[in-house]
């Protein structure tokens, strides 16, 4: 129950951006993994596989956060506790969104969602730090997000929209003990 | 994650998942209870080997498995007796008992009354969806009366059981209603749950996303509740009974000393005890 629209991310340095940002790409390629399993789990293959693909690509974005992190000559990361505009990370994917059925434009939908929402984390951290270093490797941040949110866009629009009676099924899961 | 040792060294939620792979239906609540109750007992900085989580039948009676912490996934609607003994037997452990509406307030409906009466010191986690989901959609113990469905044609008719009222008359002393999209709150609310010394009773509304499509809109009507906990269980029940089930929050915190456990009396030898029943 928060009040996105009403926070501001103000963190004081890039160590600080930094341990945020690993934190965020870790969480979501993690949910990506498991939303994965749960999908092969209902013989859902095209979102299974599609979530594979999500979860190994946040995972090489932690790769190249950590770059960032060799790259500022950072040796170790503060501990922090993180500042979300929301419960969980601007990037992992609401669990109570998908559906068993769901095909996989409507899976990139949700990716693109997270990746809007990790744009405007950065932006919203640009907006308030006081430090102009770490505002510029926010703005960075942010810009690549917002390349990443046209990338999913192009890779969603391969995929047909979803029927009108998508969800209807007239055997659903019997899940037996 | 490269981070200092002192982040290292405290537990994540992931150290409380085993490795076996949920299969909840994608966008089922229960999920989400799965992350908040490791979130819970990450923050609370216990060891899995010092929780065991208890449960009976039901989609969300599978969580024990999905945890590294002890577990009992046991008899339907028998998590609670099974959780009572254990925490009798073993007081150190801290006792999570978890299940569904149908497991919990159906077959297992006469468990409940006395487990709150009783006031042993476990938590009582009920993902509550309003169905049985497990077994293709039936209604449940809280179902709502006119809820429609291939099973029930025009709806059972049947008023809905109260589970956090009930709860309150028979004793519980902790009672508290939650959403499973709402993680911080949750999480909140369960981690309060267990340091509250007594019976706890947390309903967790849990949208059944295959059965109960039409609960996705819970998450537009859930809201906080408007006041602050009370001591008092009969101002507790009234506010229960007047809201419209989605008012979410720790709705009662009572006073009442928790069933003593641990072992009474002096031991005996087992020769003295089998000398008793001789004939």
């Amino acid at each position: 129950m928060s009040n996105e629209q009403n926070i501001q991310i103000n963190l004081a340095n890039i160590p600080q951006l930094l341990a945020h940002a690993i934190a965020l790409e870790n969480e979501a390629s993690e949910r990506y993994a498991d939303l994965a399993d749960l999908m092969e789990a209902h013989n859902n293959y095209d979102v299974a596989s599609l979530f594979k693909k999500m979860s190994g690509i946040e995972q090489l974005h932690v790769n190249h956060i950590q770059e960032m992190v060799k790259r500022h000559r950072i040796k170790a990361l503060p501990t922090v506790t993180y500042h979300w505009l929301s419960p969980e990370g601007p990037e992992t994917t609401d669990t109570t969104d998908l559906h068993y059925l769901m095909n996989p434009r409507q899976a990139l939908k949700l990716a693109m969602y997270n990746e809007q929402r990790a744009c405007d984390y950065y932006a919203n951290i640009a907006a308030h730090t006081q430090d102009e270093e770490t505002r510029r490797l926010a703005q960075e941040l942010s810009a690549e997000e917002a390349e990443h949110v046209g990338m999913v866009r192009v890779w969603m629009d391969k995929y047909p929209e979803p029927e009108a009676d998508w969800d209807q099924d007239d055997d659903p899961p019997f899940q037996p003990d | 994650m490269s981070m200092t040792a002192e982040t290292v060294n405290k537990p994540t939620p992931a150290d409380y998942r085993s490795g076996i792979k949920p299969i909840w239906c994608p966008g089922c609540g229960d999920y989400s209870v799965l992350l908040e109750i490791t979130k819970a007992l990450a923050t609370l900085e216990l060891r899995s080997e010092e929780v065991a989580i208890i449960s009976g039948i039901g989609c969300s009676s599978r969580i024990p498995a999905y945890s590294s912490c002890y577990g009992f996934h046991g008899v339907h609607g028998r998590a609670l007796p099974v959780a009572t003994g254990l925490k009798v037997a073993r007081p150190d452990l801290t006792v999570i008992a978890t299940g569904g509406d149908g497991d919990g307030f159906s077959i297992g409906g006469n468990h409940f009354l006395h487990a709150c009466r009783r006031n042993v010191n476990i938590t009582y986690i009920v993902m509550d969806n309003q169905v049985y989901g497990m077994t293709k959609g039936q209604a449940s113990p809280t179902t709502d009366p006119d809820w429609d469905s291939v099973l029930t044609p025009g709806g059972t008719g049947i008023r809905a059981f109260q589970p956090l009222v009930i709860a309150l008359a028979s004793g519980a002393n902790f009672v508290a209603r939650g959403f499973a999209g709402d993680p911080a709150g949750t999480t909140n609310m369960i981690i309060e749950g267990i340091r509250h010394p007594g019976f706890s009773f947390i309903q967790i509304l849990s949208p059944c996303a295959t059965f109960r499509p039409d609960q996705r809109e819970w998450r537009n009507m859930v809201r906080e509740a408007p006041v602050p906990f009370t001591n008092d269980p009969s101002r507790a029940a009234n506010r229960i009974m007047t809201d419209d089930g989605f008012n979410i929050g720790i709705l009662y915190r009572g006073d009442r000393p928790p069933y003593e456990t641990g072992r009474k009396g002096t031991p005996r030898d087992i020769d003295t005890i089998a000398e008793e029943f001789s004939v």
